[in-house]
């Protein structure tokens, strides 16, 4: 049983760091902060994965540049070092590998699950767009580290990606020279990439993060309009829960879970390193990125060389730059002026985007 | 066919007027055919015209003048005259440098030390000229695929004359050995790798200079190839003996077209070349069988080795040095059969023990990665019982929670 009465000793503690954090208010925040009970409630967990995912990634990150070497001489053996002669260096890299796939899923859950329950609506509509720039974000991060271990697989990726790139209409080019440092992806690549896997992309993340955090505790956890419905008509409060301890130690299990996940694969399935790349071999047969781009370079696959006079990549391009647009716009044209939701367009295009992406990645995967 | 004279004339029209072309391009059969052919020689891409070897007078349009003895022409050259008139360039330093520098100019005087050239000295019209083996009108660069002489086609066209067992009667020489050379191990690399320097007629023969090696030159012959197995051969006990039997060296063991695969059931096996020599209890028989264990022995722990490895590989284990090392070991395996050549016991053993060193150690690496591979897993269990063990004591903390409000 927990003592009813502190003892006089915890009670001078408290006073001591009361004076000095001023933590009341703190305290005073996280008693009234409340989640909403509903049939989704579950969904509401996948932001904190994300964010747990994140600082796995952020301390596994830290531990693996003791060691790693961003040269074309140096960093394929740099990681091979890690893998074979640091103790636990394999389970390290594997976690931060696994992880990075792992947030990326999770952060496509999270972002699904948000146009689900309508949570970008009128006053959360810098919510959703800040969370969109950190997905973006998220995907940087992917595509800057995949070529860090220099093996022919992400060599080749990279140089596939670069391409890509450069079919951007007007600055294509300037973009392609910019990623590769040059004009073939090489040293000047790799450093930079390195740069942006480290440095750049990190800072832009915690001022992201830090922006979209701090908007989720001043507006709280979206109740969804069914649920707001519902209580209205039986003239009941919308059922919460308290943020701590409840919603916290459930998440806290969550967490748990996702580490437990987290070891199985990386235990059972141990990063692979690959072979070093090979800047003169030819690209391996069947070459493809990782599994969050596989549905647009699919799709670019799938373009003709030309449509209507326009080079095919061009419009490609074009095309998924008008889809991301319409996504990361979705509070504008998914609710009313009044604040209500459109529901069913809402619902039909978000599972229109989820089935194209889902079809496509698994069309690109198997062919 | 007529497209290809149109191109013809067309091209030599771009090198100044050629009237043998003209008019021939215009005949119909034999007298055709030599003007057809040239169109894809290097001497037109080069600017010759026919008169470059058959004399005459290509810019006149009157074939009495074009044809005249006044200019030069000689019709068709008697066999006998070929070498001494392709000479005439080919043997010319200062006029083949105008076309290639690094061309060589001694062809017809290697024709004249091979029997194809000593025995046209003595009028038999019958052996090979310059032109049967590099075509007469069509004649092609030697790196031209379409050549007769390049890498992958001349076995066949020595076969042309020495495959013919009416034609090679009167010589009374074998006419298997384009037979045999097909079943070579050199005829494989050739044709199946594409490895154009793999040996053919030529490159043990000689070209121009074409003869059969001597007895004694055998191992040379060779060694030009096979150069640490000749070295160690010279300096083995067999040298000796099979320079005094006048045996030709390499050829007692290996053959000399039907050069098959070598395998190490060569030396050591039911069939082993050696017991056609040595009983098997003899020194040498058991010298043989001795190499041959060793050979194997080592070709068996890098079986394992891999095999080991290769498990640690699937079960993703990181492995990579260890099988970039199996290199080292398969290395010592190839020393070690090269180093048979010595026909001692020691010269063998020492790659063989280097090779079984390298094979242990990636087998230790192979086992150390699969006892790591189950220290992981064991870890894997155990943090895995202490995650279920803290989520349970966190339902237990929600549900004693739920019970104090309710």
């Amino acid at each position: 049983m927990l003592p009813t009465q502190p003892s006089p000793r915890r009670k001078a503690i408290t006073a001591w760091f009361q004076d000095r954090l001023a933590w009341d208010s703190v305290r005073e925040f996280l008693a009234h902060k409340t989640v909403p009970v509903h049939s989704g409630t579950i969904w509401y967990a996948f932001g904190g994965i994300t964010l747990f995912l994140f600082v796995i990634q952020v301390i596994t990150g830290i531990l693996l540049l003791v060691y790693y070497r961003p040269t074309p001489a140096e960093a394929y053996e740099s990681v091979q070092f890690i893998v074979t002669r640091v103790a636990f260096g394999w389970l390290i890299r594997s976690i931060h590998s696994w992880s990075a796939n792992l947030m990326i899923l999770s952060a496509f859950v999270h972002m699904f699950s948000v146009a689900f329950l309508h949570a970008y609506r009128k006053p959360r509509e810098l919510v959703w767009l800040s969370g969109i720039v950190l997905l973006a974000l998220a995907l940087g991060f992917g595509f800057s580290g995949y070529l860090l271990p220099w093996n022919t697989i992400s060599f080749f990726a990279t140089k596939v990606g670069t391409d890509i790139a450069t079919f951007i209409p007007w600055i294509g080019a300037t973009v392609g020279r910019y990623l590769r440092g040059g004009d073939a992806v090489g040293g000047a690549t790799l450093t930079r990439f390195f740069g942006f896997h480290v440095a750049v992309l990190p800072a832009l993340t915690s001022l992201f993060l830090l922006f979209h955090l701090g908007l989720v505790q001043k507006f709280g956890i979206s109740t969804p309009p069914w649920v707001e419905r519902r209580s209205r008509g039986a003239g009941t409060n919308r059922p919460q829960m308290p943020f701590f301890p409840d919603f916290f130690l459930h998440e806290l299990m969550v967490w748990y879970g996702a580490l437990a996940l987290l070891g199985i694969l990386a235990a059972l399935f141990p990063w692979g390193l690959g072979e070093k790349a090979d800047a003169f071999a030819s690209a391996p047969a069947g070459i493809r990125p990782e599994w969050y781009f596989l549905a647009p370079f699919y799709t670019l696959k799938l373009i003709p060389g030309h449509v209507a006079g326009i080079e095919g990549e061009v419009v490609g391009l074009l095309g998924f730059g008008l889809l991301a647009f319409w996504w990361a716009a979705l509070p504008f044209w998914g609710a009313r002026p009044d604040g209500t939701v459109r529901s069913k367009l809402v619902t039909g295009g978000a599972v229109a985007f989820l089935a194209y992406l889902s079809t496509f990645s698994l069309l690109g995967y198997l062919r | 066919m007529t497209y290809a004279l149109l191109l013809l004339l067309a091209a030599a029209r771009l090198s100044g007027k050629d009237s043998c072309l003209e008019c021939h391009s215009q005949m119909a059969g034999d007298l055709q055919a030599p003007a057809a052919a040239f169109g894809s020689s290097v001497h037109l891409q080069h600017g010759f015209t026919c008169a470059a070897c058959h004399g005459g007078d290509p810019n006149s349009d009157d074939p009495e003048a074009a044809m005249s003895k006044a200019h030069g022409f000689i019709g068709v050259p008697p066999r006998t005259a070929v070498p001494k008139l392709c000479a005439r360039c080919h043997s010319d330093p200062n006029f083949m440098r105008k076309y290639n520098p690094s061309e060589r100019v001694d062809q017809d005087a290697e024709y004249e030390t091979s029997v194809h050239g000593q025995r046209l000295a003595k009028g038999d019209v019958r052996v090979a000229i310059c032109i049967d083996c590099h075509g007469v009108h069509d004649i092609r660069a030697a790196r031209d695929a379409l050549s007769p002489v390049y890498p992958l086609n001349l076995p066949k066209t020595c076969a042309q004359c020495h495959a013919d067992a009416a034609h090679m009667a009167p010589y009374k020489i074998p006419t298997d050995q384009y037979a045999n050379y097909l079943k070579s191990v050199h005829w494989e690399e050739l044709s199946k790798r594409g490895d154009l320097s793999a040996p053919n007629c030529a490159t043990c023969h000689g070209n121009h200079g074409a003869k059969p090696p001597a007895v004694s030159s055998v191992a040379a012959v060779c060694g030009t190839c096979h150069v640490f197995e000749e070295q160690l051969f010279d300096k083995s006990p067999h040298e000796p003996v099979f320079s005094a039997m006048s045996t030709g060296a390499c050829v007692v063991c290996h053959s000399n077209h039907a050069i098959l695969k070598t395998s190490d059931q060569l030396l050591g096996g039911k069939n082993a070349v050696c017991r056609e020599c040595h009983d098997p209890d003899s020194a040498g028989g058991k010298t043989a069988a001795q190499a041959a264990g060793l050979i194997q022995n080592l070709q068996n722990r890098i079986v394992v080795a891999d095999a080991i490895l290769e498990q640690a590989r699937t079960s993703g284990m990181e492995v990579s040095e260890a099988i970039l090392r199996q290199t080292d070991a398969r290395q010592n395996l190839v020393k070690a059969r090269v180093h048979v050549h010595a026909f001692a016991i020691q010269a063998v053993s020492q790659p063989v023990q280097a090779g079984l060193a390298i094979a242990a150690e990636d087998y230790r690496a192979g086992e150390a990665a699969l006892k790591e591979k189950n220290i992981r897993r064991m870890g894997l269990a155990i943090s895995l019982a202490a995650i279920l063990v803290t989520m349970a004591g966190l339902w237990l903390i929600i549900r004693w929670l739920h019970r104090a409000k309710t």
